[in-house]
């Protein structure tokens, strides 16, 4: 949802609005089963939230994180760039995250 | 429009052959690749890397361009009317085989649009909408962009004016790359790496469907004086040796003003004092530590001289020492 104050955009913060499995997959340019096979793999996190259905019973369904959205655009250019398998691209992008967090706590 | 060469991009000959261009790309892409390049204007070279081989990997984008003949890099080019004519351009363009991943069509150049962007309708080629599986429009791509934002701003909110490339349709039907700015507002209390999702500000859709998204993703300009965990800062404050070893009450500039703190007597460099709830706003608020780096005067002078002489004939400390260690 846009508002829009004298030609200022406010948008939406993520992780205060987590993505569902189809805006994730929208945002990342894949097929919905991407996600589908990469968080049922454990190479993709995901929260389960349960969401009233017109049926009685409640169901469940899949929300990602902003920094979910982050890790799944590295996989996807990994595994687009390098035809790399989704384990290799997932251990690459383990190894960045790990370096990202070993200069920030070097960064002074 | 300048000419793109796209055989010289790959650093490939015309007649090279498919897998030698996947190899080129391959190797380039390996060097330039954002997420682990150290080369300058890795990011930019990557793109023209990427949009050179969505042409020559792709038979049927590789025989138009090699049909329009051969310019100079860099010089002002025209296609020559309908020069497309008996080209069918099939699938969505952005996208290969593996995965079903598209690329994001910002990523291209004027040249790259002009191209393939009136060849066919605009939802193909020009990477402006995406059609399922069955063929049937789709809502308008999402696009991405970073913005870099300081920490006060986190404190306290912004607004950002984001310069935008992206594919869209002229007057005449054609997908043209057109830029735009976006006046923006930073919410106080975003983590690094978080998103703003700006909706309906990607690219337009095609045949009535929505337009996609904007994401936005969140980066701190570097600071030597702040580090940022979370919403946590930390702080680094440089203290005197009589401040540390004394005690003080020191005045400390912080991101959201000047605070009084009191540094307990006989604090060391590293320790840490945390002011709770002074981090970066939010539900709840980070909390802000200051970490005290103890800084020596210089012996630079006959009086400094004479001081240090007298602690070092006078204290007897000796930090080597593992006897006199925690002493």
């Amino acid at each position: 949802m846009i508002n829009m104050t004298e030609g200022i955009l406010s948008g939406v913060l993520l992780d205060e609005v987590q993505l569902s499995i189809d805006e994730l997959a929208r945002a990342c340019a894949v097929e919905r089963t991407w996600i589908v096979q990469h968080v049922q793999e454990g190479l993709l996190e995901c929260v389960t939230i349960e969401v009233i259905s017109h049926s009685d019973a409640g169901e469940n369904e899949w929300r990602f994180a902003s920094s979910q959205l982050v890790r799944a655009r590295k996989l996807v250019s990994f595994e687009r760039d390098f035809d790399a398998n989704p384990e290799v691209a997932a251990l690459l992008v383990d190894l960045l995250e790990e370096i990202a967090e070993l200069r920030r706590r070097l960064s002074k | 429009m300048e000419y793109k060469d796209y055989y010289k991009v790959l650093g490939v000959s015309k007649t090279a052959e498919a897998a030698e261009i996947k190899k080129a790309f391959r190797k380039l892409a390996r060097k330039y690749h954002p997420d682990v390049s150290k080369e300058p204007n890795a990011e930019a070279r990557m793109k023209e890397v990427n949009e050179a081989n969505a042409v020559l990997s792709d038979v049927e984008k590789r025989a138009a361009y090699d049909s329009l003949g051969s310019g100079q890099a860099g010089q002002d080019f025209r296609p020559p009317p309908g020069w497309d004519t008996g080209f069918e351009f099939s699938g969505d363009g952005m996208r290969d085989g593996a995965g079903g991943n598209s690329r994001a069509p910002e990523d291209f150049s004027d040249f790259f649009a002009s191209i393939f962007g009136n060849a066919g309708h605009a939802g193909r080629a020009g990477g402006g909408g995406r059609r399922g599986p069955s063929g049937q429009q789709m809502q308008g791509e999402d696009h991405h962009a970073k913005v870099v934002i300081d920490l006060a701003d986190a404190y306290a909110g912004t607004t950002r004016a984001i310069k935008l490339r992206a594919a869209r349709l002229d007057e005449t039907g054609h997908v043209v790359n057109a830029e735009r700015t976006l006046n923006v507002k930073i919410p106080k209390g975003v983590k690094a790496g978080q998103h703003i999702r700006l909706a309906g500000q990607g690219s337009a859709g095609f045949g009535g469907t929505a337009a996609g998204d904007l994401f936005l993703e969140i980066h701190f300009s570097p600071n030597d004086r702040y580090r940022i965990e979370g919403r946590d800062v930390i702080e680094t404050v440089l203290i005197t040796p009589w401040e540390a070893m004394l005690g003080a009450c020191i005045e400390v500039p912080t991101p959201s003003g000047n605070v009084q703190v009191t540094v307990p007597a006989n604090s060391q460099t590293g320790r840490k004092l945390r002011l709770k709830g002074r981090g970066i706003p939010g539900e709840p608020p980070g909390d802000l530590y200051l970490e005290l780096t103890l800084v020596l005067p210089s012996a630079d002078n006959d009086k400094s001289r004479e001081l240090y002489e007298t602690m070092a004939r006078e204290m007897a400390f000796n930090p080597r020492d593992t006897r006199e260690a925690g002493a």
